[in-house]
C-alpha cells in the first residue's frame, strides 16, 4: 500500500493528464495504467466555449483521487493561491506544489517551494512538493511535515530518464514519507529503475500522453512499476566483478 | 453591469445578482468550476449567497489536463 497522508493506494503509478490528443484515448490510457491518482492543472475557463469537452467532467471520481498541481506559479504566494482554488472545488485536499523558477529547464525553485509548503501545511493540505533531486531539500521538507517528496528524475518532458540514481537512493534511504519519482521518465525501464532504487511510486505524464500508442504505453508503465517494485522487494543478487557459474561444477562429463 | 472576468471586461444583464446566477448566464451550471470573487476564493455553498456588483473582479477556473 502506498500511503500519503490520510490517503492509501494500491497502485504505485500516478498519472498526469496533460497533452493527450484525444479524450477517448486518454480515458483508455488512464484505465490501462491502473492508476488511482490523477494530476490536473488549474486554469481559467474559456468563457467563449463553456461546452468545451473536459476530461475531469467525464471522470468517475469514485475511482480516482485528484492531485491538482500549482503549475504556472513562480512564487510561493501564487502557488498558495492556486492550491486554495483547487481545494475550493471540494474535490480534493492533496496538492502537488510546483513552483517553477526557470523556463528552459522547468526546474522548481527550492526556496519558494519550501515557503509554499509551510503555508499549505498550516492550512491542512496534504502536501506533495515537486523538487529537484536534492537530498538536503528533501530532508528539510520532511522536517516541516510534507506528506511525500517528489524528486524529478530529469527535467519535465525531457525524457532523459534517471540522471542521478545515487541521489535518488540517498533521498529514498533516509525518507520517512513516500518518495515519488516525478518527471523525466521516458521508457518503462526508467519507471522500473526508479522502483528498483526503492521509490514508493512514480509520477509520469508525457511518457504516456506523447507515446505513439498511449494506451499501450500506459499498460507498459503499469507493468514496469509493478516489476520494479517486485524486484526490489524480492532482493537482488549482489553485484560482482567476475562470473559465478549457475550450473554445478560437479558431475561434468567433460574434463 | 460591468465585470472583469478572467482578465476581460464583460457586460452582464443587470438582473444578475449572485455568483450562481452569473454562472447560469455563462452556461456553467453543473460544471466543476471554482470562483474567486474580488480576490476571495468562494466555496460552492457561497455561490448562491454572494452578491456581485458593478466593477467586481472574478476568476472562474477549472481543472484541465496537467502533469
Amino acid at each position: 500500500m502506498l500511503t500519503i497522508g490520510q490517503h492509501s493506494f494500491t497502485s504505485r503509478l500516478l498519472l498526469g493528464t496533460g497533452k493527450f490528443s484525444d479524450l477517448q484515448v486518454q480515458t483508455q490510457a488512464v484505465e490501462a495504467s491502473g492508476t488511482e491518482v490523477l494530476t490536473f492543472a488549474v486554469r481559467r475557463l474559456n468563457l467563449e466555449q463553456p461546452d468545451e469537452p473536459n476530461f475531469l467532467e467525464q471522470l468517475d471520481l469514485s475511482k480516482y483521487t485528484l492531485l491538482p498541481n500549482t503549475a504556472g506559479a513562480r512564487t510561493a504566494e501564487e502557488a498558495v493561491r492556486i492550491a486554495r482554488l483547487a481545494r475550493a472545488s471540494g474535490l480534493c485536499d492533496m496538492i502537488k506544489v510546483e513552483v517553477i523558477g526557470d523556463d528552459q529547464l522547468i526546474l522548481p525553485d527550492p526556496l519558494e517551494t519550501v515557503k509554499a509548503c509551510e503555508i499549505l501545511l498550516a492550512e491542512g493540505f496534504t502536501v506533495l512538493p515537486y523538487i529537484s533531486d536534492d537530498y538536503m531539500l528533501a530532508k528539510r521538507l520532511q522536517q516541516i511535515g510534507v506528506h511525500a517528496v517528489m524528486p524529478g528524475a530529469s527535467p519535465i518532458g525531457s525524457g532523459r530518464g534517471i540522471l542521478n540514481p545515487a541521489m535518488l537512493e540517498w533521498i529514498i534511504g533516509d525518507a520517512r514519507v513516500p518518495v515519488i519519482v516525478d518527471a523525466g521518465i521516458r521508457s518503462p525501464k526508467d519507471a522500473a529503475y526508479a522502483m528498483e532504487l526503492g521509490a514508493d511510486a512514480v509520477l509520469l505524464n508525457s511518457a504516456v500522453s506523447g507515446a505513439d500508442d498511449p494506451v499501450k504505453m500506459a499498460l507498459a508503465m503499469k507493468l514496469a512499476v509493478e516489476a520494479g517494485r517486485l524486484g526490489k522487494e524480492a532482493g537482488m543478487i549482489p553485484l560482482r566483478n567476475y562470473a559465478v557459474a549457475s550450473s554445478p561444477a560437479e558431475g561434468m562429463i567433460t574434463t | 453591469m460591468e465585470l472583469m472576468i478572467n482578465g476581460t471586461n464583460r457586460v452582464v444583464a443587470p438582473d444578475i445578482q449572485t455568483i450562481e446566477q452569473l454562472l447560469e448566464s455563462l452556461q456553467l451550471t453543473g460544471k466543476r468550476v471554482i470562483v474567486e470573487w474580488n480576490e476571495q476564493i468562494l466555496q460552492k455553498e457561497e455561490h448562491g449567497t454572494t452578491v456581485i456588483g458593478d466593477g467586481d473582479t472574478l476568476e472562474i477556473v477549472h481543472f484541465v489536463g496537467g502533469g
